[in-house]
């Protein structure tokens, strides 16, 4: 194809995308909208199953039979998270494989916040409530994204998040209004996930790079900033709610915006734990790799059983 | 007490889908792939259902001021009456699903005579439980195939995980005190008799995975009777940790 040609396929792309009209697989696509969109979708993927590990983390302590059964619930929504979206990635030509390689060898990113760890019972409120909340606000805009599989995948994800939301509320509430010790583990939750919540949502629109492309293709529709904001004004009723304290002497409603102030947050920490250096990052990645290596002998065994079972068909019908 | 046989005969079931449902759950999120996590997950999600059902009704018998989660999770291990089976370890994804495999044979005979109870809240929890069961057997019972009849270290590994489980299985078919009052009420399982089946059907599907059921082995047994492998006490005591910790409060 000369340069000339591609320009004009660029272009009826881009105006397919103005009109709201969805990208599919088999579509022509610039590279660099394939590229993107395999990251992204793949990064969003290795959330959902690395997120499986901090929650993964409280199943067997779960405190009743009813928590246990709802987090072990929630935490298989994730792996179906991860399904959807590593499928809907491998329509971009790349396979489930090769995003699990880039994954394990520290490529591929993930969202930081579960590189911090869950030491108690309300971690799994906070990370309902905070968590997906957070994961809510970013991937609502997505349901409306360019690419028809993430777009359709991103439907169904946000009704099961916010789901989760709702249950880590719940989970929230109830220890607030019980005993004093359960409330103090329900501040200490708030304190130790408020500000890698508001993290979550990204680097401030000033260090965000990609935002002006994405914006176009609809990756993104708001800047991080925004989606913080949106975070915060909702989240802070919730607290009061809750009777918890934000950890944020400088939170403060202002009258004029109609949201809500707030503090510094510490893009050091930030860039520590995004650079592989959180709490939990190499705990994480490794407890990853070695399900991965663990499971080899059975995925094999699996491949060379319906290898099997395919000869012996043929020599049936032969 | 006066349904004392009727509450343990209740738990004497219950146990079982508890404590397995409990260690599958310890796997969650560390499966060899995407998809068996997400079975394993939904297999202890079905057993932890089922589990609540009998308890839920255990408490309307006790006479104590009881809750599902009293029974769960505050009794001591010599109260405990699930089968050495299913308190076995997770060693290897063979072990998981040989384990599973050999549960599920039996429980899915069990709850397809426990739909026929005269007690209508028993049999009413057998029937779901059959649709649940049959899933999982399929499930457990293809994977076994699959790595028996796999490759060479898989037949070795699976193998290897059965000659292991093998010797907890003839307890699956002690009757207890319990058992044996409810069978005559009516109300409970048989199931001294579910024995041949039991193994005829193994067996098979042992054959079938190019396996070999181990011979003239010695059992082991006394889960019943609460008295447990080593591997019990650490799993109660990461199950009980939060309502031993905290004592008293609501989740
Ligand atoms: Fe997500
Ligand atoms: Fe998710
Ligand atoms: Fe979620």
């Amino acid at each position: 194809m000369s340069n000339e040609q591609i320009k004009s396929l660029e272009e009826i792309f881009e105006a397919r995308i103005a009109r709201d009209e969805k990208i599919e697989p088999k579509d022509w696509m610039p590279e660099k909208y394939r590229k993107t969109h395999i990251r992204q979708i793949s990064q969003h993927a290795h959330s959902e199953i690395v997120g499986m590990l901090p929650e993964g983390n409280w199943i067997s302590r779960a405190p009743s039979l009813r928590r246990k059964a709802a987090l072990l619930a929630k935490v298989q929504d994730e792996a179906g998270h991860g399904l959807y979206l590593y499928s809907a990635c491998e329509t971009l030509g790349i396979s489930r494989i090769e995003l699990y390689d880039q994954l394990h060898s520290g490529k591929a990113k993930y969202s930081s916040i579960f590189n911090y760890p869950t030491l108690t019972w309300a971690d799994m409120g906070a990370v309902g409530w905070l968590v997906d909340g957070a994961a809510i606000i970013n991937q609502v805009p997505l349901c409306n994204t360019s690419f028809g599989p993430y777009a359709r995948a991103m439907v169904r994800v946000c009704k099961e998040e916010s789901f989760h939301q709702r249950q880590g509320f719940e989970i929230m509430l109830k220890l607030c209004n019980g005993s004093k010790q359960q409330k103090d583990m329900a501040q200490d939750a708030l304190n130790r996930w408020w500000w890698p919540s508001l993290m979550m949502l990204g680097p401030t629109d000033a260090e965000s790079v990609h935002t002006e492309q994405s914006m176009k293709w609809k990756l993104k529709r708001k800047s991080n900033d925004d989606l913080r904001q949106q975070f915060i004004d909702q989240t802070v009723p919730q607290a009061d709610l809750l009777g918890l304290t934000i950890p944020d002497p400088d939170l403060k409603f202002n009258e004029q915006t109609g949201s809500y102030d707030f503090g510094t947050i510490d893009w050091d920490e930030f860039w520590q734990v995004v650079k592989g250096h959180g709490p939990c990052n190499k705990q994480r990645i490794s407890a990853r790799v070695a399900a991965w290596d663990n499971g080899s002998w059975v995925r094999d065994a699996a491949m060379a059983h319906a290898a099997k079972k395919e000869a012996l068909k043929i020599k049936i019908a032969i | 007490m006066k349904n004392e046989n009727l509450y343990n005969y209740i738990l004497g079931i219950a146990d079982n889908s508890l404590i397995l449902g409990q260690r599958l759950g310890e796997l969650c999120g560390h499966g060899p792939s995407l998809e068996t996590d997400i079975a394993g997950t939904n297999i202890s999600l079905d057993l932890i259902g089922q589990t609540r059902s009998y308890y839920q009704y255990a408490t309307k018998i006790s006479e104590q001021e009881k809750t599902e989660d009293d029974i769960a999770f505050l009794r001591i291990e010599r109260e405990y009456k699930n089968v050495l089976l299913v308190e076995q370890p997770n060693t290897h994804f063979g072990y998981v699903m040989g384990r599973q495999y050999l549960f599920d044979v039996y429980h899915l005979m069990m709850l397809q005579q426990l739909q026929f109870s005269k007690d209508e809240t028993l049999a009413a929890i057998a029937k779901k439980g059959i649709k649940e069961v049959s899933y999982h057997k399929r499930f457990s019972g293809d994977w076994v195939k699959r790595l028996g009849d796999g490759t060479a270290e898989s037949t070795a590994k699976m193998q290897e995980a059965i000659n292991d489980l093998w010797r907890f299985t003839a307890e699956l078919f002690d009757m207890t005190d319990a058992d044996t009052a409810m069978a005559l009420e009516g109300k409970g399982v048989d199931v001294s008799k579910l024995k041949e089946g039991y193994y005829k059907e193994v067996t098979a599907l042992l054959e079938e995975a190019t396996l070999t059921a181990p011979e003239g082995m010695y059992f082991s047994r006394g889960g019943k009777k609460g008295v447990h492998s080593e591997h019990m006490g650490y799993l109660l005591a990461d199950m009980q940790y939060m309502q031993r910790t905290y004592p008293n409060m609501e989740w």
